[in-house]
């Protein structure tokens, strides 16, 4: 990996538009990526496995590829479908006082803003926050990924489905509810007696899973095999 | 690390080299070009339009923080009492009641992570027009913070909800949400679009002795 330092007039001249005619210069803009976060030009080469590439002057990581990451994201990302399914019909948490009990599913939490009016808009985003969200990005990374790793062509509107689950990234909060959880019991605990439900621990277990999966997605590598294997003109 | 050969600071940069990047994956073109024909984004070299966003979502957020604070986040119904506590309250509450660390957390999450990010967030969008302010690594490393920790901010509105669904047993004890809740929530997602509009490109620019200009 090295930086490269070339006259600015001659990539952009070379390059008016569309009418690139000089191939081993566009072969040369293929190679070369920015650091989305500060901008720096470098040239990409595949680091060796499990290295990773890393913007010299903002640390941001740039390339992190892993063999065979694609088969195992998937699989991570069908487990979490699966885990969030049973998570979220399955009771949560229950409470004893007084010989009342009651127990609550990740699907009551969400619908606890049912009051009506304002409130429901806060239950639909509760909602997608903690399940419809991390399913979804699962779904895409699904779809866009299987035909890659078996070195298919890409599904139709795969590059569409890969930005939105990036785009979703930060707004998938799974791991915030699991921590929200914690400090729910506390509070509740002087008022009743609390117990954990199957779906806690499900809960939890796809928090690690999401983090595993989100370790192994490596983005440069995701889009160039999207672009190698995009449908020819 | 694969980096080898780095130049002295700063390195060169997208712009310098008549290209533009981009942000989403790393690829680049020649500058003017409009959208990346790879993943499909919108490119500019430079998003200074970035920071009216900044500003006006920043604004709401903070305009929706007040009345979040102000009003009740819980409703707490007891046999006969009814107690409304707001956010602050909810955590000197349980302080009170010895869960110390608890309440940390939810003082830490719903009051200072919060007002530091509306803090960093504001000076981020202002130091990018005064070039001689904070040392651009510094700046960078509280822009990664806030885009990493404004999200945690959320965890108070997930505990109100699991509350809600979980303690309602008739007449002995029942939790409801506040009408601070929704206003908490909607802070915490236009400070996040706040800090999602940034272009952190902009830090790195004044770095250089370089006008920010378009």
């Amino acid at each position: 990996m090295r930086i490269v330092a070339r006259p600015s007039a001659r990539l952009s001249d070379a390059t008016g538009g569309h009418g690139i005619t000089d191939a081993r210069q566009t072969d040369e803009i293929e190679d070369l990526i920015a650091c989305p976060q500060c901008d720096a030009l470098y040239v990409a080469r595949t680091p060796e496995n499990n290295m990773r590439v890393v913007c010299s002057r903002c640390h941001t990581v740039l390339i992190a590829p892993r063999q065979g990451a694609f088969l195992r994201v998937i699989a991570l990302a069908v487990t979490v479908t699966i885990l969030m399914v049973g998570a979220t019909f399955f009771p949560f948490l229950q409470v004893h006082v007084q010989g009342l009990s009651n127990s609550a599913s990740v699907f009551d939490a969400a619908l606890a803003f049912m009051d009506g009016g304002w409130m429901l808009a806060l239950s639909v985003a509760t909602a997608a926050l903690i399940v419809f969200i991390p399913v979804l990005r699962s779904l895409l990374v699904i779809y866009v990924l299987t035909p890659l790793a078996f070195n298919r062509r890409a599904l139709p509107g795969a590059r569409r489905a890969f930005r939105w689950a990036e785009d979703l990234r930060p707004w998938s909060m799974a791991e915030i509810f699991v921590i929200g959880c914690a400090v729910a019991l506390v509070k509740v605990a002087d008022l009743a007696q609390v117990d954990y439900g199957p779906a806690f621990w499900m809960f939890a277990a796809l928090v690690v899973v999401t983090v595993f999966q989100d370790g192994m997605m490596d983005r440069w590598t995701i889009w160039r095999s999207l672009d190698a294997s995009r449908p020819r003109r | 690390m694969a980096l080898s050969g780095r130049i002295a600071t700063p390195p060169l940069t997208a712009r310098e080299s008549g290209l533009v990047a981009c942000t989403r994956c790393t690829k680049v073109w020649p500058l003017g070009t409009e959208s990346c024909a790879r993943c499909g984004s919108t490119l500019v070299s430079r998003d200074y339009r970035s920071l009216q966003r900044v500003w006006a979502w920043l604004t709401v957020g903070i305009l929706c923080y007040i009345p979040a604070n102000l009003y009740p986040m819980l409703e707490t119904r007891m046999l006969f009492t009814t107690q409304r506590s707001t956010i602050v309250e909810g955590a000197l509450d349980l302080a009170a009641h010895g869960a110390v660390g608890i309440a940390l957390i939810i003082f830490v999450a719903s009051v200072l992570i919060p007002v530091g990010k509306f803090i960093a967030v504001g000076w981020l969008a202002y130091s990018v027009s005064k070039p001689l302010s904070m040392e651009p690594h510094r700046r960078h490393k509280l822009y990664e913070l806030v885009e990493f920790i404004g999200r945690w901010s959320m965890i108070d509105v997930f505990v109100v909800a699991i509350m809600s669904a979980l303690v309602q047993l008739n007449v002995a004890a029942a939790i409801h949400p506040g009408p601070a809740a929704i206003t908490f929530a909607l802070s915490v997602i236009f400070t996040m679009l706040a800090a999602q509009s940034f272009d952190p490109r902009m830090i790195w620019d004044t770095q250089d002795g370089r006008p920010p200009s378009e």
